[in-house]
């Protein structure tokens, strides 16, 4: 699935992450808390808003590139406007914490790191949640839902449709 | 500016208005009014905590109780199998699983017409048609608290209530009453082992940091909880915030730094957002920052966010992810403490053994040392987790037993299953069998079991677990989160997860095991950091405890467990009625039989998905 990422429709967002680098010139460690940044305003890590870093940080691309591709939580792809996190720490795996990832990825039909093409829902791997109470749990956006059954799946996602 | 008088001032106001709550500790007298305390712990938090906090003041002012009544947020209670957690003092009655459309009758109820709503009361507190209070359940009698010693009591968004139960006042001896060799040598003293899981001595690590001089020193908070199944970080640092800011304040004097670091996950966002407002209150008060209380000691905290790389709660990995990079270990040549960040000499330690340091300071080395054994002084974080009856966060003095703690406080085994093994350590850890659970618990002994403490992860197995599978779990994690510098982790957690995930699907040779145990050795002993050296423990652990199930799935194709799809078979026992829904529904449609008479499951088409015994209604379909 290819996502076109519009220059001139994110203008505003690219000018805000301007702002933040010029605001945190000279800052040491800076690379990490821009990207950071990119990926709350942009929602993902487009090459376009990599080589615009690179330019503004002195920091050549592939140099980004790899930062970015390092750490799980950054994406070269766009998120769903709902991001779903089924946990997969040992608590929740041994409370068939699986089978609930299974449930979600066939009744969205993608599978973890990828987004439907309506960019409504993505799904990301997950560790450990700190919520080892509910387990299994699983987050939808924000909302978090624990104590699951693999036939609560569907409903839960339905209210996000 | 903030003077010490200033500091005893606050603790003398604030702890008037807490007399209720710690009523419970001390019963000197009796108090008017009620104080409710609600759970704003991770898991009592994901199960809208704040949802009922609202209504219940709503409903409380509704009353007209607003005046006598206090409701406030507290952090972590510890149980959050039974969250979310509500605590009314001063008779300190414990309510669980509280939900939204229980408010109106604890509040019409207990707190108009002190009656206990006894469906609501903890199940462990009822004896004999009492109610204990929280003080008296087991759950917590066992229970030694100095890294949580705040959690649950004090809001954790207040800096007067943390101060009211002398916080700062630690920072506020060492920087007026010692020096910098003082602290060093009163740490050393305590013998606080590092709680992030390898135990290293932190007055040791400080006093190397403190002797190399430098231009610059910093002090690093590992708040990169990664272990799957460990919240005790997270809890600390959502409930008393301030406890771990006081720390590294107190370690920067000591050292020498004015520079501190928190790096912490950005999977908690809670947590980072609560550490953002302590920060300000503690900088706004003078505690932080340039000059504290007066002095010409200057220490400052800065939050810096991880990106989901489990590596990086790696000492070194963690530096290079601060100064911007991928977050991958180092060569070690030098100590950190002599070159960390930016190779100056960085002192980085983790959560927990931060949250110790003012607690020693202020009560002493003898007093720490009184408890736990001699060995490993003090206490240690628990998440308990997995198939046990209390799934909560304990803090217990070192050398209690692994049964006491599971047993005792943890509550057993759920749903009369019996105990197969406990992990510890995370994916650094292993497994440990029930002949060893009379072992006391502290850092040497769950080494010699082949087992590590870790940052206190402990995940209950029963007897419906495989090992063999929970051994592929965690090589799975490993090969996921292995950084690929060095080549014996990359390429050997893969092999190792190839041939565990070969073993679970039934396809196993002898030569496996063999492979496997030789590949422990090589990654062990090749890595580069802490991930790979210890990557192999999971399996190392359960082929030494649990061979007779690797064997199973190798040479009889079994899984003792029954929990390895591939190897099950179903099959349909004499109790069959003959209805036909099994037939019905099954999507391979291999089951054959007559109806009213007994059905048979074609075992060579049977794809095992399992439907069959789902949709049985006399549960004539087993499983072996």
């Amino acid at each position: 699935m290819e996502f076109v990422f519009d220059l001139e429709q994110n203008k505003d967002k690219i000018k805000e992450l301007k702002f933040f680098m010029r605001e945190n010139r000279g800052k040491k460690g800076l690379l990490m808390a821009t990207l950071h940044e990119a990926q709350n305003l942009f929602g993902y890590l487009p090459i376009e808003v990599q080589r615009i870093i690179s330019q503004e940080l002195r920091i050549s691309l592939s140099e980004i590139y790899g930062v970015a591709t390092f750490y799980s939580h950054f994406s070269l792809v766009p998120k769903g406007e709902y991001d779903i996190g089924v946990c997969l720490g040992t608590a929740c795996y041994v409370k068939q914490a699986q089978q609930i990832l299974d449930k979600v990825e066939e009744v969205l039909g993608i599978s973890v790191g990828q987004t439907t093409p309506d960019r409504k829902f993505s799904i990301s791997a997950t560790r450990c949640l700190g919520a080892c109470g509910l387990a299994p749990v699983m987050m939808v956006g924000e909302d978090v839902y624990g104590r699951l059954k693999e036939d609560d799946v569907e409903e839960i996602l339905n209210k996000y449709r | 500016m903030t003077t010490i008088q200033d500091l005893n001032a606050i603790k003398e106001r604030t702890l008037k208005t807490m007399e209720l709550r710690l009523q419970n500790k001390d019963k000197k007298k009796d108090l008017e009014g009620k104080h409710v305390l609600i759970c704003g712990g991770p898991g009592c938090h994901s199960a809208n905590a704040e949802d009922i906090k609202v209504a219940l003041e709503e409903k409380i002012k509704e009353k007209g109780l607003d005046k006598e009544v206090k409701v406030s947020l507290a952090g972590c209670f510890g149980l959050c199998e039974t969250g979310p957690n509500i605590e009314i003092y001063p008779e300190g009655i414990f309510y669980c699983h509280v939900g939204v459309e229980d408010v109106d009758e604890i509040v019409e109820k207990h707190l108009l017409n002190g009656e206990i709503v006894e469906r609501l009361v903890f199940e462990d507190a009822l004896e004999d048609g009492k109610v204990k209070p929280v003080s008296e359940i087991t759950f917590y009698k066992k229970q030694e608290k100095i890294a949580l010693r705040n959690c649950g009591i004090i809001d954790y968004v207040n800096i007067d209530e943390y101060i009211a139960l002398d916080g700062y006042q630690a920072l506020s001896k060492v920087v007026t009453e010692m020096t910098q060799q003082d602290v060093i040598d009163t740490m050393k003293e305590a013998n606080l082992r590092g709680r992030g899981g390898a135990g290293f001595p932190a007055g040791r690590k400080w006093e190397t940091a403190y002797k190399y001089h430098a231009d610059q020193k910093y002090v690093i908070c590992n708040a990169d909880e990664g272990d799957p199944g460990a919240f005790m970080d997270r809890s600390i640092l959502e409930g008393d915030p301030h406890s771990v800011l006081e720390a590294m304040a107190i370690c920067g004097y000591a050292i020498g730094s004015n520079q501190g670091f928190i790096y912490i996950r950005a999977e908690y966002p809670i947590a980072v957002r609560r550490l953002e407002i302590a920060i300000k209150q503690a900088k706004e008060k003078g505690l932080l920052g340039k000059n504290i209380l007066g002095t010409d000691f200057s220490f400052d905290i800065e939050i810096r966010l991880g990106a989901g790389a489990f590596v990086c709660g790696e000492g070194t990995a963690l530096m290079e992810s601060i100064e911007g990079k991928r977050g991958m270990p180092r060569t070690k040549i030098h100590r950190t403490s002599h070159k960390g960040l930016w190779q100056k000499p960085t002192i980085i330690n983790n959560v927990e053994t931060f949250a110790n340091v003012p607690a020693i300071i202020q009560k002493g080395v003898e007093w720490f040392k009184s408890i736990g054994t001699e060995d490993s002084p003090g206490t240690k974080v628990f998440a308990l987790g997995g198939k046990i009856a209390n799934t909560g966060l304990v803090e217990i003095p070192m050398g209690l037993t692994l049964r006491e703690i599971i047993f005792d406080i943890g509550g057993g085994i759920p749903n009369g299953k019996k105990f197969k093994a406990v992990q510890t350590g995370g994916p650094s850890g292993g497994c440990i069998p029930e002949e060893h659970l009379d072992t006391p618990v502290d850092f040497g002994s769950l080494g010699k079991l082949g087992s590590i403490m870790g940052s206190g992860g402990m995940i209950v197995l029963d007897e419906d677990d495989c090992m063999v599978d929970i051994a592929r779990f965690f090589l799975d994690f490993t090969v996921d989160e292995s950084c690929g510098k060095c080549v014996p982790c990359r390429e050997g957690t893969k092999r190792m997860l190839e041939i565990l995930e070969k073993i679970t699907e039934g396809k196993g040779t002898p030569e496996d095991l063999d492979t496997l145990e030789s590949l422990s050795e090589t990654i062990t002993q090749g890595s580069l950091c802490g991930l790979g050296q210890t990557a192999a423990n999971p399996v190392v652990s359960t082929m030494k405890y649990f061979r007779d199930e690797y064997e199973a799935h190798v040479y009889d194709k079994k899984c003792p467990a029954g929990s390895c799809q591939a190897l099950l078979q179903y099959f349909i026992t004499d109790d069959c009625i003959g209805c036909t829904k099994c037939a019905k529904n099954c999507p391979v449609s291999c089951i054959d039989g007559k109806v009213k008479q007994r059905h048979v499951i074609d075992q060579d088409e049977c794809i095992k998905c399992g439907n069959c015994m789902e949709v049985c209604p006399v549960g004539a379909v087993i499983k072996k």
